[in-house]
């Protein structure tokens, strides 16, 4: 019994991903590998016979892997659904990935963790660019091997020939994306051709079944013992004695005594022990979650890499990456991102969209956008260095995510290809961007424009902004009449503070012009903002402290000029806020939260330390 | 013989993927650098439960107190070793748990030395609550979803572990390992994050919080194989011994302490049993066994073709019953 329960606990874990689309037997197939491995039990075969007597049909296996009443009732699959079966010698887990055409990103979710794809074809109607597509985003996502089931083969006679021209016309595919051949299997998932067992109506296909082949495949090809890399997750203090570096190893192996560098500050030390709750280790391996004590007391917090001093790690800010894009909101070029790499976050700043990859034709084409479901190659600066591979030697240390700051979103699955040339090394020589200066402040350039009537608090309004912007981590400085200055003025002022990445805030009661487009053009339509303080003559007169009306009002000339000042309000205002019914703090989140809508302001939320 | 001849203006260039390996790897891993899948499955367990502590402030892991939850909180051992768990464990008690899971509950975290808080929705309690009165569904919204929901709340919560796992019903294998919920408890399965590779996102804003399934790729076998291989601590219940049961319809009701005795119909029986998944008692039978150790149990497990959750009252009533608890908050 012992005997028994041990080797079962010593087995083997495949995971792979299957992709294809509603018509090409998906379901099917997965619910006849849960079937024949028998993972399916008997309550859910009877729920399934059951349905399938009332319908008078055959069981229909996708109410099995369709999880979500939604997809029932609509008869699709929206998300990727996880399942789990296992045969004697092998744990599966099947990322199952819905095939559509709007859900590349799921695809890229399923086969990010696989060691193999399954790619559907229906014999039928041999090679089409769905197949390409899902072939396409699993070698995209760097999984190792490709199975190509040909599937319905039944529908065909068993018809070698069919067999083979989808073999022939797939090759060629392949061969030009530049990636290993696939295996090739020809089955009829309804009838269990070749899924278990060999079958008897192609005895001209020679290779193993599909079940074989899933058992036999080697798993963990892609896993690197080579190089060391061990991101610090967390440092454990339980008491003084003890100071330890948490994290799993995500390639390599290290060895008590081992010498190993520190990134980012470069220091080397040997590792004094390797602890874990089931004692000491001698050496650890990837992909084990371990503890590490190092020799030396070193400043070392949680996202620095330890890493094989013969093999360093790159070290970069600036990095060229393959991204998937997976939210309705496109890509931002010249806006910022955090991002997610191993386990350090980092402001990301997307300088440039280099190229889009077209899917269906397997080509790189021209793009200045990327929207949802699309790849492309980005240029990407990032606020502090990322200790990487490139994501074909590495999956865990070349992959990243890119997070909304507004929504919190993930926005986008990135593939770094390499550092970018021109980065760091010739740095000093390039003057520093304005897109630089937006990633460094974490705000963009912006002009707040208060504008209303004399005495409606634009003044205490804009003290008050100022300083919430600056308390929330945001760089602003108020301009004002305390120096007499023209309208114009004030703009050419905005316009050069903005061009040095900090926000102004303008205070305005000039009242001869009810527009502000002169300064707008100044300060540029980018970064302006305007906010009128609506007011009423009298209430304004009523808080005026500047003596402005007692004064208009003595002079009998401009006895026109009050008149005309009556009427004046601002025609262009982005934002109307009146004065009377709201205090200050509520003014000011108003604006605020007008800014954040419009994009200006990031969200500033520093780690728990 | 007609070869196809290239067309003399090539399209866009042929896109090489750079991110690919295109060579098939020149050598099989050494024996002696495999890990099993238990250890693979328990090193990603414990990078997610790191991963949580250090990035949310107010971190707390649900207990309910059965196997999924002793395999649990050896993960978290596991995690901060040598440190204590630093998180406290947060038992929503519904106050009709066998007795056997209350002795083995404080028994189990006093020796471990963990910080056990229990929530109790009172005032349903006080209005006597239960699914004989009110249906499966009311009673589990107001013992299990609402005191789960108030439980967090009031504890502030911002991230909570749970021991779900994808194997167990159709909605939850959709379920990410961080699920997002918003200011309500709430889930949106057509609004997940995407989760790729083992990078997660735990940006949320004021009022949300995430919760998070370690165990999400593990299976009940796996479950079973983990607490064999470790020797966990599990409720006496999980084993075959003579119980006294009422055989209501095929469910085996244990009589034992058992508080709607005089509701039930169906004849008395002694049986020898054991409970595959412990909950309420009014509503978790008992399946036939002789499986006294976890080895016969994982035997057992080879041969019963049943689900785990089959004796489960509440999930069956229909559909998508689980579905519809998930969203409105459940676990």
């Amino acid at each position: 019994m012992t005997s028994f329960i041990a080797q079962k606990e010593e087995q083997e874990l495949l995971r792979f991903s299957t992709a294809g689309s509603v018509d090409d037997g998906k379901s099917t197939l997965i619910g006849r590998l849960l079937y024949d491995a028998k993972s399916l039990l008997d309550d859910q075969l009877s729920a399934l016979e059951a349905k399938a007597r009332v319908d008078g049909d055959q069981p229909d296996w996708a109410l099995l892997t369709d999880g979500l009443k939604a997809e029932r009732e609509q008869g699709i699959t929206i998300d990727v659904a996880y399942r789990f079966f296992a045969t004697p010698k092998r744990k599966f887990i099947i990322a199952d990935t819905p095939g559509h055409e709007q859900y590349t990103r799921n695809m890229a979710t399923g086969a990010s963790t696989a060691d193999l794809a399954i790619v559907l074809i229906d014999a039928r109607h041999g090679v089409r660019t769905q197949s390409k597509r899902h072939a396409f985003i699993a070698a995209l996502l760097g999984t190792p091997q490709l199975v190509v089931a040909v599937n319905k083969m039944d529908l065909v006679d068993y018809d070698q020939s069919v067999f083979e021209a989808i073999r022939r016309d797939f090759d060629h595919f392949v061969q030009q994306l530049g990636i290993r051949a696939p295996q090739y299997i020809p089955i009829s998932a309804l009838l269990g051709d070749n899924v278990v067992d060999h079958s008897e109506s192609m005895s001209w296909y020679e290779g193993p079944s599909l079940l074989h082949f899933l058992e036999s495949t080697p798993v963990g090809i892609n896993r690197n013992l080579k190089e060391l890399r061990f991101p610090v997750q967390y440092v454990s203090r339980p008491n003084q004695n003890f100071r330890g570096y948490s994290g799993q190893i995500l390639s390599g192996i290290v060895r008590k005594g081992d010498e190993i560098l520190v990134h980012p500050n470069q220091q080397r030390t040997t590792v004094e022990s390797i602890v874990t709750y089931d004692g000491e280790l001698e050496e650890a391996f990837a992909p084990m979650s371990v503890t590490l004590t190092l020799a030396d007391e070193l400043d070392i917090s949680r996202g620095d890499m330890l890493v094989t001093p013969r093999h360093e790690a790159g070290v970069a800010r600036d990095i060229e990456a393959i991204v998937v894009w997976m939210d309705h909101v496109p890509l931002q070029v010249n806006g910022t991102y955090t991002l997610k790499h191993t386990t350090r976050k980092t402001r990301a700043l997307v300088e440039a969209i280099r190229y889009k990859v077209d899917v269906e034709e397997a080509s790189q084409v021209e793009g200045q956008a990327l929207a949802l479901n699309e790849i492309g190659c980005l240029k990407l600066t990032t606020m502090q260095p990322l200790f990487f591979d490139a994501y074909q030697d590495n999956r865990k240390t070349g992959s990243f995510i890119l997070i909304d700051e507004q929504t919190n979103l993930t926005v986008a699955a990135g593939m770094i290809l390499k550092a970018d040339q021109g980065g760091s090394d010739t740095l000093l020589a390039n003057p520093v961007s304005a897109a630089e200066r937006a990633l460094y402040f974490n705000q963009k350039p912006l002009t707040l424009w208060l504008t209303g009537r004399v005495g409606a608090g634009q003044l205490a309004v804009a003290q008050a902004v100022e300083r919430a912007l600056f308390e929330r981590g945001g760089y602003a400085y108020r301009l004002d009449q305390s120096a007499p200055r023209g309208l114009f003025r004030l703009a050419e002022d905005a316009a050069l503070l903005n061009k040095a990445g900090l926000a102004a805030v303008v205070v305005d009661d000039f009242w001869q012009n009810p527009s502000r487009e002169a300064a707008r053009a100044q300060v540029g339509a980018d970064a302006w903002f305007e906010v009128h303080l609506e007011a009423s003559l009298g209430w304004a007169e009523a808080n005026d402290e500047s003596g402005f009306y007692e004064h208009v009002r003595g002079q009998r000339d401009h006895v026109d000029r009050a008149q005309q000042y009556q009427r004046t309000t601002a025609t262009d205002a982005d934002l109307t806020l009146n004065v009377e019914q709201l205090d200050v703090p509520e003014l000011v989140a108003s604006i605020l939260a007008a800014l954040e809508t419009r994009g200006f302001l990031g969200r500033l939320r520093d780690e728990p330390a | 013989m007609l070869e196809t001849i290239a067309p003399a203006q090539e399209q866009a260039p042929p896109f090489r993927l750079l991110t690919a390996k295109n060579q098939a790897p020149s050598r099989t891993l050494p024996d002696r650098y495999r890990l099993s899948h238990l250890r693979q499955l328990e090193a990603e367990s414990i990078h997610i439960i790191r991963e949580v502590v250090s990035e949310f402030e107010k971190p707390v892991m649900l207990y309910s107190v059965g196997k999924d939850s002793s395999v649990l909180v050896r993960l978290a051992q596991k995690a901060f070793f040598p440190g204590r768990v630093p998180f406290p464990l947060l038992h929503i008690d519904t106050g009709y748990k066998y007795q056997e899971m209350y002795s083995f509950r404080d028994q189990f975290t006093k020796e471990n030395d963990l910080d056990l808080r229990v929530y109790t929705n009172q005032p349903a309690v006080k209005d006597g609550t239960n699914p004989y009165d009110l249906g499966t569904a009311a009673c589990c919204g107001q013992l299990k979803t609402k005191a789960l929901l108030d439980g967090l709340a009031a504890g502030g919560y911002d991230a909570a572990f749970g021991g779900a796992r994808r194997d167990e019903e159709k909605s939850r294998a959709k379920e990410r390992i961080y699920s997002f919920r918003d200011r309500f408890g709430q889930w949106d399965p057509k609004n997940q994050r995407p989760e790729l590779w083992s990078l997660f996102n735990g940006h949320i804003r004021e009022g949300e919080s995430i919760r998070v399934f370690p165990l999400s790729n593990w299976t009940e076998i796996d479950i079973w194989q983990y607490i064999e291989l470790e020797n966990i601590p599990i409720v006496p219940l999980y084993f075959a011994q003579e119980r006294e049961v009422i055989d209501a319809g095929g469910t085996l009701i244990p009589v034992d302490n058992f508080p709607f005795r005089d509701r039930l119909r169906g004849p008395i029986k002694t049986v020898k049993t054991r409970f595959r998944s412990l909950g309420c008692s009014p509503c978790t039978g008992a399946i036939r066994s002789e499986a006294t150790t976890v080895g016969e149990i994982i035997k057992e497990m080879f041969q019963v073709r049943t689900s785990e959750r089959a004796n489960r009252v509440i999930d069956h009533a229909s559909d998508d019953a689980m579905e519809r608890k998930k969203r409105e908050g459940y676990f």
